[in-house]
């Protein structure tokens, strides 16, 4: 019974909270600049108003372009039921299910990348090209983070290996925890194109990563890349917050809130970054994921040595 | 009964070529006489193993040879199992796709020749995976070797190709110079040429090691680790698709087998042998996607990946062998366990992609990636298949790629895990090493599908291409199956790779863990159930609303032009730009680029490629040295009969008044 309850919280949440993360991102940014800036609500009316319109596709285009979309909204979708949420085993959880997480989402990459080439656009080739390139250093920062949760919980499940049972780490491990959180943080901000990595709201082509890979398309089909993108700042985010604050409250009315707060501190923080940070020049974003993959490569030395 | 049946396909598939010889070179009856009986020979072959797997019995066949050691002597086990599959089954579909894609009737000066030896080849892999002996496990060994030789120079008309040949003959017969070396220490510390065990007793320790070294160096050729790979891009690239295939899909993995068998019979490895094939494995994975990252030549950016999964495999086997050293089971079964998977599953996507590569190359007429685009408008099976077999070498879900890594994956990060004995955690960092290689996959896949398969055309070849023959098509699609049977029903094949690790390692046959219960292959299956099913219901769902919706039909968004060019297009070689610059201290990529230019430019033009480093830093300089320093022994040899007996004459003397 209670892990019905816990799915289906699991579910609603990670399937409704995903919009409202955009809202806060956008809404802390426009408080720094002075503005009074769009509601919270504004992406969930955005998608519907998406879903309703019509649409263009270039006449250059196949199938591929239309698959794009609904595999990185699919596989985004499915990442979201492996992440343990509160202080519970997720809907989905098995022996090794975070490799399949990462690799869920090279997959969801791998057709949003090949869509865009699919327009024959330089922009979007551009685009794509970034997005693939900024992922091979992203991807063994994930996996050198897995490598420290992994010794610390002797377990190769999201659900023990994020599990409360981290926060009794933080007090022994706190150093390579610290390290991982700030990797993952970075890695939130490249995989999610957030500044400095991306600026989402630029106004030039040339400069962008993920929103000129997905120029072309239009109308419902673009709803679903903004849902997809949506849910996969819910899976980083999930990540961090379930990293930062692993305590129990002892009682899912407790856990619950305590993650959907963890939640929008997360979004708060990634709109202060992007309100204080500038966009990095694309040549120096690769040192920055370096970095990342130095701070937990860091992390698992400290604890393995 | 699995034995014969396997012998029976051997002899059948290497005299397949035979008939064709006495048949008209200009008429197409002798190339369907041909695939026949090599459809026979592979299918006999196939069912010989199916047999083993059934029974489970082996009844090892000996005959005498007047041969001094040697003795023909052949068995099947679980091991020898595994490797015989991918020699037969992509035998029998390349032998189909020839029908359509090297016809006689278009290539009568070298088809019957290219039938001849893909049937030896055959033969001979398939009998030195059986071989029991050394001796014969060197007949077969060669036999594939040479038969190779001559396939890679099918069209030796062109000076490329011959080029190639030779470098490919000279890195071979190091390979073989190794393995004489290594079979005659194996010879004197075992006292026969019988392949079997080694006794740790009467072993001596330095005995092992060159054993291990002489493996490594003699098998490691021939599979093309990283930096021993100098033969395999050209080979792969020069030769007719159908045998790129065989070649990147079964013939390098004979060094795997080479590797795998020998290291089986070593009784207590040392840890460091295990570590240095851990680091090995990640070198050839991370810059063999590396290398091929930068390539322009869609074939051989394709050979290039074979070094890469070479990489993983080596990999998986370092894993098994540390697991070995410190005793511990579940690294065995997850490291060999993976290798062996993903021994398959290459054998599969690559054959798959070169097939396709293939229908590319005969429809379009080149092998420049930039040349071509647009093609999955004309040539949609083509293209489809391709996209199969580059998600599944990417290793994505939920293809049979997937499923190797994950094995790999879980032991990697097994080695974190405390154990009674002492744990070795160095070697996890291989994890995210995997990771980065799967990562730079994805971006060369996307670049390759994406130039040319999407977009528009680059040029009248590609416009004009068309959709190859349903001789070619279904080899392709049997592939496409395989690779979905195994990346959705893992568990299928379990009990297979567990015989194939209980032959390595004999300790593990009735006791310690098993695959199935190490790795959730169950949950394997639902979720790539659940992801087909999902992907499938999007859809649907996007296609009934964009059904009820308006639809326009436009061009591209260019910012505003209207008016775009395929030359426009984002080409593969600025795709890779910053990936190759990221690499660039060992990519070493040549650039021309146009300097200073006036302030009305004439026309001028840029040009990049990233040559082998190895080949070319490496040993061709070190040829060029031998060859200089040789030189001056041509002033004793210099053809001359006359002296050269007066040489024999003078030696004589010496002998008599030495003695």
């Amino acid at each position: 019974m209670e892990t019905i309850f816990h799915d289906a919280v699991h579910v609603l949440l990670a399937l409704g909270l995903p919009p409202l993360l955009l809202g806060l991102i956008a809404k802390t940014k426009a408080l720094f600049a002075g503005r009074v800036g769009p509601s919270v609500l504004q992406p969930y009316y955005d998608l519907i108003k998406l879903v309703q319109k019509g649409s263009v596709f270039s006449t250059t285009t196949t199938w591929v372009f239309r698959a794009g979309p609904v595999v990185a909204l699919v596989t985004a979708g499915i990442a979201v039921l492996l992440i343990p949420l509160a202080d519970a085993t997720a809907p989905l959880s098995f022996t090794g299910d975070f490799v399949l997480l990462a690799y869920l989402l090279g997959l969801g990459r791998f057709f949003t990348a090949s869509a865009a080439l699919d327009t024959g656009s330089p922009f979007e080739g551009m685009g794509a090209a970034r997005e693939v390139t900024f992922a091979c250093l992203a991807e063994p920062a994930f996996f050198l983070g897995m490598l420290v949760l992994a010794k610390l919980s002797g377990s190769l499940q999201l659900a023990d290996m994020l599990g409360s049972s981290l926060a009794s780490h933080w007090s022994a491990d706190g150093e390579s925890l610290v390290l991982v959180l700030l990797s993952w943080f970075i890695i939130l901000l490249a995989e999610n194109s957030r500044i400095p990595f991306d600026d989402p709201n630029t106004h030039l082509e040339l400069t962008m990563i993920h929103e000129v890979m997905v120029l072309d398309h239009s109308g419902p089909a673009y709803g679903m890349i903004l849902y997809g993108a949506a849910l996969k700042l819910f899976v980083f985010g999930a990540l961090v917050v379930r990293l930062a604050f692993p305590m129990t409250g002892g009682s899912p009315w407790l856990d619950w809130p305590i993650f959907v707060g963890g939640m929008l501190v997360v979004a708060v923080a990634i709109g202060v970054v992007e309100s204080i940070m500038a966009r990095l020049r694309l040549t120096h974003v690769p040192i920055l994921l370096v970095a990342a993959c130095l701070l937990s490569g860091f992390g698992i030395i400290l604890l393995v040595r | 009964m699995s034995e014969s049946l396997v012998l029976l396909g051997i002899i059948i598939a290497a005299s397949s070529g035979v008939p064709g010889l006495l048949l008209r070179r200009t008429s197409m009856s002798g190339q369907w006489v041909t695939t026949f009986l090599a459809v026979l020979g592979a299918a006999l072959g196939l069912g010989g193993v199916v047999w083993f797997w059934a029974t489970g019995e082996s009844h090892p066949i000996v005959l005498q040879w007047s041969l001094p050691g040697a003795e023909f002597s052949v068995a099947i086990d679980g091991l020898s199992a595994i490797f015989l599959v991918p020699v037969f089954l992509i035998s029998l579909l390349g032998n189909i796709y020839g029908l359509g894609y090297w016809k006689q009737t278009e290539h009568p000066q070298n088809g019957r020749k290219l039938r001849l030896f893909y049937g030896t080849m055959t033969a001979g892999m398939a009998l030195l995976v059986i071989a029991q002996n050394s001796i014969l496990f060197l007949f077969g060994w060669e036999i594939m070797a040479l038969s190779a030789f001559f396939l890679v120079t099918t069209e030796d008309n062109e000076k490329e190709v011959r080029e190639t040949g030779w470098i490919y003959l000279v890195a071979t017969h190091v390979a073989t110079l190794c393995l004489f070396a290594l079979f005659a220490v194996l010879h004197a510390a075992n006292g026969s040429f019988t392949l079997g065990p080694l006794n740790p007793e009467t072993l001596r320790p330095g005995a092992a090691t060159a054993i291990f070294v002489l493996a490594l160096v003699g098998f490691g050729i021939k599979a093309g680790i990283m930096p021993l790979h100098v033969w395999l891009p050209s080979a792969h690239a020069m030769a007719p698709s159908h045998v790129s295939a065989m070649m990147s899909g079964v013939l390098i993995k004979m060094g795997i087998y080479g590797l795998v068998r020998i290291t089986s019979f070593l009784p207590h490895p040392p840890r460091e042998w295990g570590i240095l094939l851990l680091g090995l494995g990640v070198a050839s994975g991370v810059l063999g996607v590396a290398f091929a990252i930068g390539q322009h030549d869609l074939k051989r950016l394709l050979a290039y990946h074979s070094i890469e999964n070479i990489g993983i495999i080596v990999m998986g086997l370092g894993l098994a062998l540390i697991g070995r050293s410190l005793d511990r089971a579940d690294w065995i079964i997850l490291g060999l366990g993976g290798a062996l998977l993903h021994i398959w599953n290459h054998a599969l996507f690559k054959a798959l992609l070169f097939l396709s590569a293939g229908s590319v190359i005969h429809a379009a007429h080149t092998r420049e990636i930039d040349r071509l685009g647009g093609l999955a408008k004309v040539m949609p099976r083509t293209s489809l298949c391709f996209l199969v077999g580059a998600v599944a070498i990417c290793g994505l879900p939920p293809l049979n790629g997937f499923v190797s890594e994950f094995l790999i994956y879980l032991g990697l990060f097994g080695t974190l895990m405390n154990g009674e004995r002492r744990s070795f955690a160095g070697s996890s960092f291989a994890a995210p090493a995997l990771a980065l290689i799967g990562a730079l996959a994805v971006a060369c896949f996307v670049k390759v599908y994406g130039a040319v398969f999407l977009g528009t055309a680059r040029s009248e070849h590609a416009r004009h291409a068309h959709e190859s023959p349903p001789s070619m098509l279904g080899p392709m699609g049997v592939l496409v199956a395989c690779c979905f049977l195994i990346g959705l029903a893992p568990l299928l094949i379990a009990p297979i790779l567990q015989e194939g690790v209980s032959a390595w390692a004999p300790n593990l046959k009735d006791a310690g863990p098993r695959l199935a219960t190490l790795a959730p292959l169950e949950w394997i299956t639902s979720m790539g159930l659940l992801l087909n099913l999902a992907v499938l219901l999007g859809g649907v769902v996007l296609w009934m609303r964009l059904g009820r919706g308006v639809v326009e039909e436009g061009v591209t968004w260019g910012c505003g032009y209207v008016a775009p060019t395929p030359r426009m297009q984002y080409t593969s070689s600025s795709f890779a730009q910053m990936l190759v610059g990221m690499f660039g201290w060992v990519l070493r990529p040549r650039t021309h680029q146009p300097k200073d230019l006036p302030l009305f430019p004439p026309e001028t033009y840029f040009h990049s490629e990233v040559p082998d480093v190895v080949l070319d830093v490496v040993v061709l300089p070190t040829f060029r040295f031998g060859a200089w320093l040789f030189s001056w022994g041509r002033v004793f040899q210099h053809g001359n009969i006359q002296t050269y007996l007066l040489y024999i004459f003078l030696a004589l003397i010496a002998l008599l008044l030495w003695r």
